[in-house]
């Protein structure tokens, strides 16, 4: 596969408080995946980013960016304000599990009985969904996505240079390994 | 990486060829109707490709923000008309299809996004100005989406300039 051919980088910093970061704030690797959870490609790229981090310890730092292409994929903007919503309560990474685990089952209802099982206020959660509270979160999201050269979900950028390799296993921990020596 | 034919895409700062090509079964589209305006033009090889799929249902998503710009954007392929109508409707398209039908690729050729040896046209992007000036040019490889951030980086550019 080639780059485009100008070099696309995240235009948008990993932002503390703001972002939805697993690992340490000083791990020297991080991995921003811009992703949808109606894509099956990302559905695919779930379980291989788990496995990427739990071989790269703390040496990695991962953060997801919502990138729903709502003409391809119906639910994915609700699903994407539900992990939000979840976010409200601190529940961020437990929502997006759950969606991501469940990718063929992404309707309202089903969102409505993935926060039940987390134990969320359900009150909260429904209003926040019903009324778009997320929406333009979501959305900023999408727009730093746009602007940083992501071109079709998954995309995933390593120390900031948007990866254009496949996303295997194999392939992302090289790729990491490769910044880990470039930035040496 | 594809091959690329000929000396790659109109240069920056040259006129925009223009043309009038169906955009529906009774709609026709020419680049000088739209003076006054920037326009987008997406070459891709055909309707339901996997990457032209994805890279269309990305644009249909960017839409309002080429529309913050006032852009018009318009994809352009070989495929005839009545392929249009199925493809946007499948995926949910709203922007304008044209037909390079026929003669086939004759505007594709226009813009030195022809692709003799396939017979379709090159993924190439344009966007041109409100006097119909080519202000950004860029031919992808076939098989790579160039995502939207080339496009919306020229249209600020027309912009800033304009302003």
């Amino acid at each position: 596969m080639s780059a485009t051919q100008w070099e696309a980088v995240l235009t948008s910093p990993v932002t503390e408080g703001r972002d939805h970061i697993q690992g340490p704030a000083d791990a020297p690797l991080t991995l921003v995946e811009y992703g949808d959870y109606e894509c099956p490609y990302c559905g695919a790229a779930y379980p291989i980013v788990k496995e990427v981090q739990a071989r790269m310890g703390d040496q990695l730092r991962f953060v997801f960016r919502n990138f729903p292409i709502s003409t391809s994929h119906p639910h994915a903007e609700h699903a994407a304000e539900a992990a939000e919503a979840a976010s409200a309560q601190s529940r961020f990474w437990p929502m997006h599990d759950m969606l991501f685990e469940n990718q063929q089952r992404l309707g309202d209802q089903d969102l409505h009985a993935y926060a039940e099982r987390l134990g969320l206020d359900l009150e909260q959660f429904d209003h926040e969904l019903a009324e778009h509270v997320h929406a333009e979160r979501v959305h900023d999201d999408f727009l730093s996505g746009v602007r940083s050269g992501v071109n079709g979900t998954p995309s995933f950028y390593i120390n900031g240079a948007r990866h254009d390799g496949s996303f295997d296993t194999e392939t992302l921990l090289a790729a990491l390994q490769r910044a880990t020596a470039s930035d040496r | 990486m594809a091959s690329r034919e000929g000396a790659g895409p109109l240069p920056v700062g040259t006129w925009a060829p223009d043309f009038e090509l169906s955009s529906g079964p009774d709609q026709t589209v020419s680049l000088v109707e739209l003076r006054g305006r920037p326009v987008i033009l997406a070459f891709y090889p055909a309707d339901w490709s996997p990457v032209c799929s994805d890279q269309l249902a990305l644009y249909q998503a960017v839409l309002p923000e080429f529309q913050q710009f006032d852009a018009e954007l318009l994809g352009i392929s070989v495929d005839g008309i009545w392929c249009h109508v199925a493809f946007a409707r499948d995926r949910n398209l709203s922007f304008r299809l044209l037909a390079d039908f026929e003669p086939k690729g004759d505007v594709a050729r226009a813009y030195h996004a022809y692709r003799a040896a396939d017979g379709t046209s090159e993924r190439a992007l344009y966007v041109i100005d409100a006097d119909g000036i080519v202000r950004w040019s860029y031919v992808s490889p076939v098989d790579v989406n160039p995502g939207a951030d080339g496009i919306l980086r020229a249209l600020e550019s027309i912009e800033k300039e304009s302003a």
